[in-house]
């Protein structure tokens, strides 16, 4: 990846309309250096595939406060595979239930950010898968 | 002591004690300053706040009332103990209600799930995953009537957290209570019912601005003559706060959105005093005790001439900002949650020492999950502490006087006035959200006070200090996806049983009245009845003014 600018996908799926967290994180992601794309709120997950796609991301970012994570994740990841973007990282935050991690991991997310979490453990994050 | 003599004083203390002291002993940080970059100074004196000028705000229950909206507060009643709750079906919700009302809380407060809350019944696609999380559901009248059975409507008074639907919530409420046999003359409550809010910080819109506020200008003056004593607007800083803005922002977009709404309903023909004495406000309250009670005050004061000065309103009612509060839920952590509780306190405390109308205390487990049932009446006894135990509600407003409260309070108004001058220069709050400027000052706070935790510059004790391992957190609530279909099957029966010709009939005469431009509340009340769904009469509504969508 060196050389190259990582490009970042931020999402909101769903009807929740909480986007403090992804317009942070977003931020967070330019000022250290990422091309950031950042939906707005309401998007569905076919939308988010078909911007994911488009934009040609490196980095798919979701955002869910409301509680429909289980239905709403998983369809991206089954989404952005279903276009041969295996490739493409996919993690996710918010309001979410330990319980349900490794359930969200299953299906194609590498990590989901909790409450709490500094912007650079995000970067971090990011810069090491994809180095 | 004159002024300028204790002007001389306060040199020689300054140079004298205190930069002998620094010099030996540092303060914690070079600089003080509340969430509104506020500067907190080393001591407050009467040189911040002249007695003459805190005689202007004369007493409580009078003009500016910055000392508060009564004359005797919570001499005479406390404030309403208002807990906001719903999940699940409307089965669950009632119970969570009954169980509030036996505990002592004084009024209800409904959660609607986001589909709700954006029109679309349970059985829609895009409500799929949403249907109860992050309230009820309710798609026809068939769940109000469950939501509110055994509960006497003419008693309780109920605040709905709705907006884009307002006009159809307030209908099936009222369809309610007619069916209880209590006329709507009787019903005390409020809708949120305030859009512009929804477009910089809060996402529940359905319709573009300027249809929006012509239907709450419509439920304005629906009220005005059927149920006269409902809060037709709760204009809400609420959710700008949460999204990150600072305290003076907060009052500043909030009253920026008032004076959108009072001059939305004058063009609409009604006059001021007509319909300003049911506008309600709805604020959160942070941790930051000093600069939150200076910041209701402040408000007080603004709104008050506001409402005088530049609506010539005569009434006093319409000059007076009534308001709700919620604890700040972006200040609750999910680590050690049960540090919660404190700071909820802390915040509850500042709210009655500000003067609140009425309150909810957030649950310790909210950055995990909805609260549970332990959780919220832990969070209903933090408020009866206050009211029984403290004795802070024994006097009407008991800070005021105090150098320090009287100079943040001036001083968050001149801030706040200027921003409203700003979004005035703009062309109004439309066109500032339009243009975006209001929702970027708020994520500029909001990641500003990100960085200042990164940097520990602000301190949340156990997240970025004393923070310790913790095992997982147990004995959340869930919400069962059973309750998707559980929802979904009875609005499917509902649409069965009901005669499909009185609700077709129904929905096509809204559909001409808000073609025509008329007042869409009565055909709505009509068609709700006909047990139309939330859905139906939102894509209704649709079909006439289209949809509104967020910029990327």
């Amino acid at each position: 990846m060196s050389g190259k600018t990582i490009r970042v996908l931020i999402a909101k799926p769903g009807l929740d309309g909480h986007d403090r967290g992804a317009k942070v994180v977003a931020r967070a992601l330019r000022d250290a250096g990422m091309e950031v794309i950042y939906t707005g709120i309401r998007q569905t997950p076919e939308k988010i595939v078909a911007t994911a796609v488009q934009e040609d991301v490196d980095v798919v970012g979701l955002s869910c406060l409301s509680g429909a994570h289980n239905v709403l994740f998983p369809r991206v990841a089954q989404g952005i595979k279903e276009k041969g973007k295996e490739g493409v990282l996919l993690f996710g935050g918010g309001i979410i239930p330990l319980e349900d991690i490794p359930g969200l991991k299953d299906s194609g997310f590498k990590e989901i950010f909790l409450p709490g979490t500094d912007t650079n453990t995000v970067v971090d994050f990011i810069n090491d898968f994809l180095k | 002591m004159n002024r300028d003599d204790f002007k001389s004083r306060m040199d020689q203390w300054q140079e004298g004690t205190v930069d002998k002291l620094l010099s030996k002993r540092p303060e914690r940080k070079e600089k003080f300053q509340t969430t509104s970059m506020n500067e907190m100074k080393r001591v407050f004196t009467a040189l911040d706040a002249p007695e003459e000028s805190v005689m202007e705000d004369g007493l409580p229950g009078g003009y500016p009332f910055t000392r508060g909206v009564q004359p005797t507060m919570y001499r005479g009643r406390f404030w309403t103990m208002r807990q906001y709750a719903g999940f699940g079906t409307a089965e669950l919700t009632n119970e969570r209600y009954k169980y509030l009302l036996d505990q002592g809380q004084t009024g209800l407060s409904v959660a609607f799930d986001l589909p709700t809350q954006i029109g679309y019944d349970s059985d829609h696609e895009l409500a799929e995953g949403e249907v109860g999380k992050v309230g009820v559901a309710v798609d026809s009248l068939r769940d109000l009537e469950i939501l509110f059975d055994g509960i006497p409507m003419d008693k309780v008074s109920t605040s709905m957290t709705i907006n884009s639907p307002a006009a159809v919530l307030l209908s099936m409420y009222m369809a309610v209570a007619e069916k209880q046999g209590v006329s709507p003359e009787k019903l005390r409550g409020t809708i949120q019912n305030d859009l512009l809010k929804e477009y910089i910080a809060r996402g529940t819109y359905i319709f573009p601005p300027t249809p929006s506020l012509k239907v709450i200008t419509d439920i304005m003056a629906f009220c005005k003559e059927k149920i006269p004593s409902w809060n037709t607007v709760s204009i809400s800083g609420y959710h700008i706060r949460e999204a990150g803005s600072s305290a003076v922002q907060e009052v500043a977009f909030t009253l920026a959105n008032g004076i959108t709404y009072v001059e939305a309903a004058l063009d609409a023909g009604l006059d001021v005093d007509e319909f300003a004495g049911r506008l309600s406000f709805f604020f959160n309250c942070h941790n930051n005790l000093i600069e939150e009670v200076s910041k209701f005050r402040a408000a007080r004061r603004m709104w008050a001439k506001i409402m005088k000065e530049r609506f010539k309103a005569k009434d006093p009612r319409s000059m007076m900002l009534r308001f709700h509060t919620q604890t700040a839920g972006c200040s609750l952590t999910a680590q050690q949650p049960d540090n919660n509780i404190v700071r909820v306190t802390i915040q509850a405390m500042a709210a009655v020492l500000g003067g609140t109308q009425s309150l909810h205390t957030n649950s310790r487990d909210e950055a995990l999950c909805l609260p549970t049932q332990d959780s919220v009446r832990i969070a209903l006894r933090t408020q009866q502490i206050i009211a029984n135990e403290s004795g802070v509600a024994d006097t009407c407003d008991p800070l005021a006087g105090s150098y320090c409260v009287e100079a943040l309070t001036d001083e968050i108004e001149t801030k706040a006035l200027e921003y409203i001058a700003k979004i005035e220069d703009l062309g109004g709050v439309v066109k500032a959200i339009e243009a975006g400027y209001i929702q970027k000052e708020i994520a500029d706070s909001a990641y500003r006070y990100q960085k200042d935790i990164e940097t520990a510059d602000e301190i949340v004790v156990g997240v970025n200090k004393f923070t310790m391992e913790e095992a997982p957190p147990t004995n959340l609530l869930r919400v069962d996806q059973a309750v998707e279909d559980y929802q979904k099957e009875k609005t499917i029966k509902v649409r069965a049983e009901r005669d499909q010709a009185a609700t077709d009939k129904a929905l096509a005469s809204l559909e001409k009245v808000a073609t025509d431009g008329a007042n869409v509340m009565p055909p709505i009340y009509e068609a709700v009845k006909t047990y139309a769904t939330l859905g139906e009469i939102c894509d209704t509504l649709r079909g006439v003014y289209g949809e509104y969508s967020e910029a990327g």
